[in-house]
């Protein structure tokens, strides 16, 4: 009977990534490769200010000298970063008066992926920017926005007319110093989205970006800055997806968030990049740096993500929590897959007083994949009476992958407490033979299970990404146990 | 202040490495002594390896919290003879736990002391004493097991020992026996001089075998020691050791114990390692569990105060099928301490059905201590059942206030709480008059009183505290 | 409907049932009473499909078909209930979630259009209503934090939404309070049809005086060493298992 069960499972077949097409749009790209002279062309093909060049020949000069970090539980192949294009954007630009001259083959691209760009059709409530290789296609909803004085736009466009801004906040969470993937971020980055928040205003609408992988040997480097002042707040989602390549391709994004004063940034990812398939061939490198600050007294910043794509994640949203009062959160669901390699989590800085963070990180590892959660939590000696609360669970489906935690507690005062849980098992099989009882099949009942042991973080995204998130996960874990 | 942990004048690691390869060379003769081949063999392949290796540094992983600098110094002597032979201990020490009936063997800097038999075989055939005797008696056993559970390859430690070892414990239990009383073994620094000292044991448990076995490290002097103790331990089939560390030395030494344990189908194993001085202490627990069945509890406690720092490191191979590990450090850190626990659970692609448990709990007294705690969970198999969990915090403030509310006054509380959380871990040792004298040393360094006499507290002559100072506001 | 003949299954190497007989007709209640440990909950396993057991010998047929060959959600969904003895908590999964998938596969199975949202509501407050049960369990996780009690009572209700063909309940009175008992037993009572069959398995008569069986069998030892009518459970009551051994002992 215990093998029927694995014959059952095994009988169910592996689903297509349905994002895995490519669209052929002209695109005007850099050639391969990364030298001073590629960041000046960057440069000048952005027609950005001044200020930013010197910013991204520092941190290439910088990155020239740091080495690739190998601390994490992965392993892959070098990376040549010679062999890159390290710029391409659909070459109809520049800029779209209206939806009417938008290349109605992008438009087709984005309806395929499930994001009208379109007004009309969008889903009330969503403003979505569009990010096609690493260039801004479009920002719907702008108008609305900036009656209310929010910014929501390319970060280009926001170099034009925004520099104040951008030179004031950019870098200040996660300086170009900050990490091997960081640097190279800095020094090429070619575009992205940028939020501003004005005092006292609440968005009224979830603001969308959509990332897109399309050109081939691309290299994807956005970069996202929001920015959300004294009591105000923003709901923010992402979501990326790739062409199927048998190339890897590199993703290394940075994100930043500014909280100030009594302020409230959400944070929610899909990322559903391409994980390569089911031999471990091609898929996204996903090395990506996210941080926040909650700079001053009261403010909160809450990352959700849930990761079911990429050949390689490296990523660790984390927060620092400077201010008196503040408020960190991390919800993680990660699912790998295949030959899928995971090492993620977070880092809570405490050095407010009072500061409160809560982990929450489910992962669950299928196949032959590995799936790490990684996590720092430190208590300066400053943040008194601060608490953290980490739970940390593995499922694991099939005995050919690995389930690892690492979490790294680091408390210097008195006051303040600090809880890890963390549990490592496998689906349970009285769970699954109830399901089958009542009727449910395996490859159902493991949806079921999956998505119900996701719950605590799936609650967390907002309404239409929760839909789409849940399905993600069904879909990734199909063909899981074998 | 510690003069260890304020050694300013620190050597550079090179320069410490060079010094200790300087008198490995110098002194070639003497530390072969009456090793075998094998066994030469074995030693020269490790110095080749802390030649290249050296010692460990803060770069490492598992380095990353405690600062090795500060041992390295220029002026430590070594001993590269017994001058210990034939030395009467009991009149330099008597082990404080009255009760516990065992066979006593004593260690002084590294070196076997004794006064009749540097190597006794008990009637049911069981062997004790000295390694360096060993390695003449037995050289079969000896060659067979020296150097086979330690990991050369990832400690500079280990190599650093298994280059200079010379003399230690030597245990030999033949398949069957039960040895009737625990074993003791005191290892006691005694020195004029900073001293630098190696004891290597090897203790093997046959199959169907059983041994209790107790280890103290003491310090009779305020000066500077550093002991690098490396432990060989193998529990054959169905063996069973109950094994216990007890640590109580003065401020300025180091000790650096590498524990390594290896077990065969259905042995059991508990092991407590108890640290409750020490200006500079470092455990390393290393677990194979290299066949089916197999159970081991291993659990700690560390009480620090002053600018003390420990760090445990507990490391659980689970290699094979259906074995069950529990993990329990607990500790309480008051002034400046600092600590480290770093425990990790590997369990390999085909260890099934594996039960592995860890856990850490602290509880910082000041703003001024500091504790870095990473519980590593590293797994291949998926039909387990893992948890591991760590918490630092205060005393419940929720039970403070009720006991308070009874009339318990808040110190006498505080200290209650605290021996109740110590005594999860104490409560574990199986031994009576262990347990009670740990627990009234745990008492006592809880009120404070210990750290006071700062060393040798078991040989102390007068119960009582010479006065009470209260740590606990 | 459900035949069984000369079955012998071991779980972990040793025999529990054998050489087991039994025929469940359309329209039958059968009781199977036996003390701890005599092979009832076994029974229950087979029936259902559960995976640790071994068949060492004999047939069960179910509707004219080889029951052991059949996959065990698809003898749910043929109309097989277990009404488990430890219902398993599934944490995150709202029962609405999953009870709609379980009717939905099954009437996927019976070619039917699966019901809409709205539907599905209506059919859950239609039976609730039936059976009384006025706790909101319909909004919690699958047996998540549910009393003893609350557990069976969903149990129950689970049958109910299922109206399945042949029911097993495994001890589905044990530790519940006379109230909840009466839930139980009206759910049982009210769901009786001319075409469909119960099998309540139970250590106590206690659940018999509300649901009243056209047969009562003794499991003993892995066989049924007494067959008879409800008179059976009262005698059982007032001698106790003792006498059914005793009474063994002299044949």
């Amino acid at each position: 009977m215990q093998n029927n069960n694995n014959k059952l499972i095994n009988k169910v077949t592996q689903s297509d990534y349905k994002y895995g097409f490519y669209t052929d749009i002209e695109t005007d790209k850099a050639p391969k490769g990364l030298t001073e002279d590629t960041i000046r062309f960057i440069w000048e093909k952005k027609n950005e200010p001044d200020f930013m060049l010197d910013f991204r020949l520092k941190a290439f000069r910088h990155w020239q000298k740091m080495k690739e970090p190998t601390w994490a539980h992965i392993q892959y192949n070098p990376i040549d970063y010679q062999d890159i294009i390290y710029y391409a954007a659909p070459r109809k630009k520049p800029q779209y008066e209206n939806m009417n001259q938008v290349d109605p083959e992008l438009l087709e691209t984005f309806n395929k992926l499930g994001i009208p760009l379109e007004e009309q059709k969008q889903l009330a409530g969503v403003a979505v920017d569009a990010v096609m290789d690493s260039t801004s296609v479009t920002t719907t909803y702008k108008k609305a926005l900036s009656e209310k004085g929010i910014i929501f736009s390319s970060f280009s466009e926001a170099l034009q007319n925004h520099p104040e801004l951008l030179q004031k906040y950019m870098a200040t969470v996660v300086p170009y110093t900050d990490n091997f993937f960081a640097a190279l971020n800095s020094a090429v980055f070619s575009d992205g989205s940028f939020v501003y928040i004005p005092k006292g205003v609440r968005c009224p609408i979830e603001l969308s970006t959509y990332f897109r992988i399309n050109a081939a040997n691309t290299g994807q480097f956005e970069r996202t800055l929001i920015v959300a002042e004294e009591g105000s707040y923003v709901s923010y989602l992402e979501g990326c997806t790739a062409p199927m390549r048998s190339e890897n391709q590199l993703h290394a994004a940075i994100v930043e968030i500014v909280a100030h004063k009594n302020a409230e940034v959400k944070y929610s990812t899909v990322q559903n990049w391409w994980p390569g398939d089911k031999k471990g061939k091609g898929g996204v490198f996903n090395f990506v740096t996210k941080r926040g600050i909650c700079k001053e007294d009261n403010a909160k910043i809450s990352w959700t993500q849930v990761e079911t794509g990429s050949a390689i994640t490296w990523k660790y949203p984390s927060l620092i929590l400077k201010g008196n009062n503040t408020t960190g959160e991390f919800f993680s669901v990660a699912v790998t897959n295949n030959m899928q390699q995971a090492d993620t989590g977070t880092k809570m800085i405490h050095s407010g007083k009072n500061s409160r963070s809560t982990i929450i990180s489910k992962g669950i590892s299928a196949g032959k994949s590995n799936n790490s959660y990684r996590g720092l939590v430190k208590m300066s000696k400053e943040a008194t009476n601060s608490r953290n609360y980490s739970q940390c669970d593995s499922l694991l489906l099939g005995n050919k992958s690995g389930a690892h935690t690492f979490p790294y507690i680091d408390v210097q005062n008195k006051s303040s407490i600090v809880e890890h849980e963390a549990t490592t098992s496998k689906i349970s099989e009285d769970q699954l033979f109830y399901c089958l009882q009542r009727g449910i099949d395996v490859e159902n009942a493991i949806g079921l299970i999956v998505n119900g042991y996701a719950k605590d973080v799936l609650n967390k995204l907002p309404m239409e990404f929760a839909v789409e998130a849940q399905k993600l996960l069904s879909v990734s874990l199909e063909r899981s146990i074998g | 202040m510690t003069e260890l942990n304020h050694n300013n004048n620190s050597l550079k690691h090179d320069v410490f490495k060079n010094i200790l390869v300087g008198l490995y060379e110098k002194n070639h003769d003497k530390i072969i002594g009456n090793s075998s081949v094998i066994i030469q063999k074995l030693r020269q392949k490790a110095f080749e390896h802390f030649k290249q290796n050296g010692f460990p540094d803060k770069k490492m992983e598992s380095w990353r919290f405690t600062n090795p600098e500060p041992l390295f110094r220029d002026d430590y002597h070594i001993d590269f003879e017994s001058k210990f032979r034939k030395i009467d201990v009991s009149k330099i020490f008597t082990c404080d736990v009255y009760d516990l009936d065992t066979y006593c063997i004593t260690l002084i800097n590294g070196w076997f002391a004794y006064q009749n038999s540097p190597l006794s075989r008990l009637k049911d055939g069981t062997v004790i004493g000295s390694l360096y005797k060993a390695m003449e008696i037995y050289p079969d056993i000896v060659e067979k097991y020296l150097g086979s559970v330690a990991k050369i390859n990832e400690q500079g430690l280990v190599s650093l020992n298994t280059a200079f070892m010379q003399d230690g414990l030597f245990i030999y239990v033949p398949d069957n026996v039960k040895v009737e009383k625990p074993v003791q073994v005191i290892n006691i620094v005694d020195s004029d001089k900073p001293v630098f000292i190696q004891p290597r044991n090897l203790i093997i448990t046959g199959k169907n075998s059983n041994l209790t076995l107790v280890h103290c490290d003491h310090s009779l002097t305020h000066n500077i020691s550093f002991t690098n103790t490396v432990s060989e331990v193998v529990l054959h089939e169905n063996a069973f050791i109950d094994h216990y560390k007890v640590q109580n030395k003065g401020r300025n030494s180091a000790l650096l114990t590498s524990l390594f344990f290896l077990q065969e189908k259905n042995s059991i194993l508990a092991n407590n390692v108890i640290t409750l001085n020490g200006g500079f202490t470092r455990n390393q627990v290393d677990l194979s569990l290299t066949d089916e069945n197999c159970t081991a509890d291993l659990n700690g406690l560390y009480l620090m105060d002053r600018n003390q720092h420990v760090d445990n490191q507990v490391f659980v191979d689970h290699a094979a099928s259906n074995s069950r590990s529990n993990q329990l450090y607990k500790g309480i850190l008051d002034d400046q301490a600092s600590g480290v626990f770093y425990g990790k659970v590997l369990v390999g692609r085909n260890s099934q059905n594996t039960k592995a448990f860890q856990n850490n709990k602290n509880i910082l007294l000041t703003d001024e201590t500091k504790i870095n705690t990473q519980p590593f969970l590293e797994i291949y198999a998926d039909d387990v059942k893992c948890s591991h969990g760590a918490t630092v915090g205060q005393l419940d403030t929720d039970a403070l206030f009720y006991m308070r509310s009874r009339g318990i006054c808040e110190r006498t509380a505080k200290q209650m709480l605290m021996y109740a959380f110590a005594g999860e871990v104490v409560k574990k040792i199986s031994i009576e008059p262990l347990r009670d004298n740990i627990t009234k040393l745990v008492e006592k360094r809880l009120k404070g009183e210990l750290s006071i006499c700062d060393q040798c507290i078991l040989n102390c002559s007068s119960r009582e505290p010479r006065f009470i100072q209260n740590i606990l506001d | 409907m459900l035949t069984i003949k000369n079955l012998s299954v071991s779980v972990e190497g040793k025999l529990i049932l054998k050489g087991l007989n039994l025929e469940v007709k359309e329209g039958e209640v059968h009781a199977i009473m036996g003390p701890n440990g005599s092979g009832k909950s076994t029974l229950a396993s087979v029936i259902s499909g559960r995976n640790y057991l071994t068949i060492e010998q004999g047939e069960v047929t179910y509707m004219g078909k080889n029951l052991l060959e059949i996959p065990p959600e698809v003898r749910s969904k043929e109309g097989i209930f277990l009404g488990f003895q430890y219902p398993v908590e599934i944490p995150g999964v709202s029962i609405t979630n999953f009870m709609r998938t379980a009717i939905n596969e099954k009437r996927k199975h019976l070619e039917l259009k699966p019901l809409s949202g709205a539907e599905f509501l209506k059919l859950m407050e239609e039976k609730q209503k039936i059976l009384k049960i006025q706790s909101k369990l319909t909004n919690r996780s699958v047996n998540e934090g549910f009393s003893g009690g609350e557990k069976k009572k969903n149990e129950i209700f689970q049958m109910a939404l299922l109206e399945p063909k042949l029911a097993i309940l495994d001890e589905t009175d044990s530790g519940l309070d006379i109230d909840a008992l009466k839930v139980v037993a009206n759910g049982v009572n009210l769901l009786r049809r001319k075409d469909n069959a119960t099998v309540v398995i139970t250590h106590y008569q206690r659940l018999l005086d509300y649901v009243i069986p056209d047969f009562v069998h003794v499991l003993f030892d892995g066989m049924i060493v007494k067959s008879g009518g409800k008179e059976l459970a009262l005698e059982l009551e007032e001698k106790g298992y003792n006498w059914i051994k005793e009474s063994l002992k002299k044949t």
